[in-house]
């Protein structure tokens, strides 16, 4: 009897049974979830299963990066909605570093004009939920411009109107074969002189300029190649018709609204990150970088902006990452995201459980995605202390 | 004997050289910063010119052109249409809540901002602020719902606009943090089956879109239970707001927990305390005392959160709004109205990112001594 008893006040026998406790009650409570789960769909004639994807989605899409037809099937449909998503979250990622860094700056500058209006953008756009800048945005985009007879053009060829807004479009003529191939050539020869020309300065501490060579020889070869295969530019600007503007590079009043709203949205939280890594950095770096006789502009290149990259690369991640998860926030203006196809797929079939196992693994997938390519450049740029 | 004779010093220091005055600061003066040079003459000159353009088109929209009084008709083919929210704004505010009962709302919203007001003064923090709080959480419910107390019973499908808004962050940060105290330490036990449950469930909600948890709340929730069991919509959609707010809280408290040193937990041992009361009577204190500025900034996340539950259909502040510009009668301004909501959230979330800058420089101040 001893012996039950020392086992029962034993550290190492409680720390077992708890956590033994624990996980049953976990299993028991998500099988019992299961179970609910699936005696309700039985009830409701509903089958279980990822056979539906197959079948044709029959609903439309209003627009699209991948070509997409009412009669393709529901998996088709998810994709599209998943490469609609990305594109938006890539080409809002870009504009939104490149438009944060200038909010960072113009916070920076001694200009009170500047940084005055900077500050109220940055908090204005903080400070207020992203649904409602968005439905702000959508609404002045269909109801605020004027129709497309009255199109605000504020520079040839671009119109902005309740229908959306048009943009030239670069077309080339002509075969395009050679001219691809020297591109390709051209691009690798600049990477590996680039990268060779780095190397060499690092090992002789002169600098040199291979790779600004390589560059101005593809250009050169670029040129000959277009000259020789006597490609064409020419800009298709859109035209305004009756109803619509043809021609050129139409982006809808959805797609218009929502990259408009999450650019700037985002944009005001990446300025405060590069904000904070520039400030990050020790003022005496730029002191001896004056001491040195650099410029204010080489300063914050060549000493300032790697330095504070380590400091603004992890919560740069998350940003990314909550940019890929804003781009959720589209389906309140009707953009057909991946989060739209899955509300609208589990709409018409009822596959709810699958819609929403698409949809949540399509999102952990692109979290742990972009946390593991954030972590390897951050590793990349780390201090590398001896 | 030495004939090295010692050399007379021809100078000797007895009193530290008078310490120079300080540089200068150097403070230009406005004209400088705004013409000095090239640069920030052309960009005054493009802020100006700017305004200059902007601001007789918001001046003609808002003010000359602006009916203030009057109804829709006035509107069309006017300015800005103030005399919409001078109209509408019972509607905004409270939803569909029915108008001879308004005053129940108010008292809600007043509840709640009063007691936010009152905890600002950390002198406040006390038992009886919390107990204000839990007070406050349960009576403003019963407040709005009724069926109490002589009070008209009014379903949550009716709830509308300010309050509901208040109520979700509310009762969404009140149950979150208790998980979230949970979550934190079972991410830092150094048992495997709580550590490795924890960091589940926090990165999983973490790494999802609140949408795609407020659809699980919405769509998946009711299928999940057994039959006959039916959870209010509001309610489920706390249940998602609760799980993101307690997945961000237990963040920041980790982050608390780890500046905690090892020493303490120690000198508690050699006390004789046990886990529970180390934890509860010297790590969580001190936990939590660092980091409630960063808990602060949660507040604001939770506060912009709660306007996403216009996706599943409930009506808080925006979705309100959104619902008063459907009437026909009106020709929807909708800046006027987006611009009254945006304005409510951003004087909410502007003085509280305000309050945690303060309580931050403050708490600094104490650490430094």
């Amino acid at each position: 009897m001893t012996n039950l008893s020392t086992l029962l006040h034993d550290t190492r026998t409680r720390q077992i049974g708890l956590q033994a406790l624990l996980l049953a009650l976990v299993a028991g409570g998500v099988g019992w979830l299961i179970l609910n789960t699936a005696g309700n769909l039985d009830d409701r004639g509903i089958t279980g299963g990822f056979g539906f994807l197959d079948r044709a989605a029959r609903f439309p899409i209003a627009e699209s990066i991948i070509r997409y037809r009412p009669t393709d099937s529901f998996g088709w449909a998810f994709l599209v909605g998943l490469g609609n998503t990305l594109f938006l979250a890539v080409t809002v990622a870009l504009a939104a570093t490149v438009l944060g860094l200038g909010v960072a700056l113009a916070r920076r500058s001694a200009h009170p004009l500047t940084s005055g209006a900077a500050t109220v953008y940055v908090e204005a756009m903080r400070n207020t939920p992203l649904v409602v800048q968005l439905l702000f945005w959508y609404a002045l985009v269909t109801l605020g411009l004027p129709n497309i007879h009255a199109a605000f053009t504020p520079i040839d060829g671009v119109i902005l109107a309740d229908r959306g807004l048009y943009l030239p479009r670069p077309v080339i003529a002509g075969d395009k074969g050679p001219f691809l191939a020297a591109l390709l050539l051209g691009l690798a020869a600049v990477g590996v002189a680039w990268r060779y020309g780095r190397v060499q300065s690092l090992r002789t501490g002169i600098p040199n300029h291979y790779g600004r060579i390589a560059i101005l020889s593809a250009l050169l070869l670029l040129g000959l190649v277009w000259g020789t295969t006597g490609l064409t530019l020419s800009l298709d600007r859109p035209v305004i018709g009756r109803f619509n503007a043809t021609g050129g590079m139409g982006l809808s009043p959805e797609f218009t609204a929502v990259f408009a709203g999450l650019l700037l949205y985002s944009a005001a939280f990446i300025g405060e990150i590069i904000r904070g890594g520039i400030d990050a950095v020790d003022k005496g770096q730029w002191e001896a970088g004056r001491a040195l006789g650099l410029e204010e502009g080489r300063i914050l290149r060549l000493i300032v902006i790697p330095q504070a990259l380590r400091v603004i690369i992890p919560p740069m991640t998350s940003q990314y990452i909550n940019i890929t998860k804003n781009t959720t926030l589209a389906l309140a203006v009707g953009y057909p995201d991946i989060a739209l196809v899955a509300a609208t797929t589990i709409n018409q079939t009822g596959q709810a459980v699958e819609g929403i196992l698409i949809l949540m693994l399509v999102f952990l997938t692109l979290s742990v995605t972009a946390s593991l390519f954030m972590n390897w450049y951050n590793r990349r740029i780390a201090l590398v202390t001896r | 004997m030495t004939d090295m004779t010692q050399p007379t010093p021809v100078f000797v220091r007895t009193a530290p050289t008078p310490a120079r005055a300080a540089p200068l600061a150097e403070r230009r003066p406005l004209w400088h910063l705004l013409f000095g040079d090239m640069v920030s003459a052309t960009m005054t000159l493009i802020g100006l010119l700017g305004l200059a353009w902007m601001l007789p088109h918001l001046l003609s929209w808002a003010v000359i052109n602006g009916v203030w009084t009057g109804g829709g008709d006035e509107c069309r083919q006017a300015g800005a249409c103030w005399a919409f929210l001078a109209q509408k704004y019972p509607q905004i505010l409270f939803g569909i809540y029915p108008p001879a009962e308004h005053w129940r709302p108010i008292a809600v919203c007043t509840l709640i901002l009063g007691l936010g007001l009152w905890s600002l003064p950390p002198r406040n923090w006390t038992k009886l602020t919390l107990g204000l709080w839990v007070g406050g959480m349960l009576g403003s419910l019963v407040l709005m719902g009724g069926g109490v107390l002589g009070l008209k019973s009014v379903p949550t499908s009716a709830w509308g606009g300010l309050p509901v808004t208040l109520l979700l962050t509310v009762w969404s940060l009140g149950l979150g943090f208790p998980l979230a105290v949970l979550l934190a330490l079972g991410r830092r036990a150094s048992l495997p089956v709580p550590r490795y449950l924890s960091i589940g469930i926090i990165e999983l909600i973490r790494g999802l879109p609140l949408l795609s948890l407020l659809f699980i709340a919405s769509i998946l929730l009711p299928i999940m239970l057994p039959d006959g069991v039916s959870i209010d919509k509001l309610a489920r959609a706390l249940a998602a707001m609760v799980l993101v707010s307690a997945a961000y809280i237990a963040e920041v408290l980790r982050g608390g927990l780890q500046a905690i040193p090892k020493g303490q937990t120690e000198a508690a041992e050699a006390l004789g305390l046990n886990w529970a009361q180390t934890t509860r009577l010297i790590v969580l204190p001190q936990a939590i005392a660092k980091v409630i500025p960063p808990l602060t900034s949660t507040i604001i996340v939770m506060v912009k959160n709660t306007s996403l539950v216009l996706v599943v259909g409930l009506f808080d502040l925006l979705s309100a709004g959104r619902a008063a510009l459907a009437d026909p009668d009106w020709p929807a301004p909708f800046a006027e109205t987006y611009l009254l909501i945006a304005l409510i959230y951003f004087t909410i979330c502007f003085s509280i990112s305000r309050y945690a800058r303060w309580l931050e420089t403050r708490m600094s101040k104490g650490n430094r001594r």
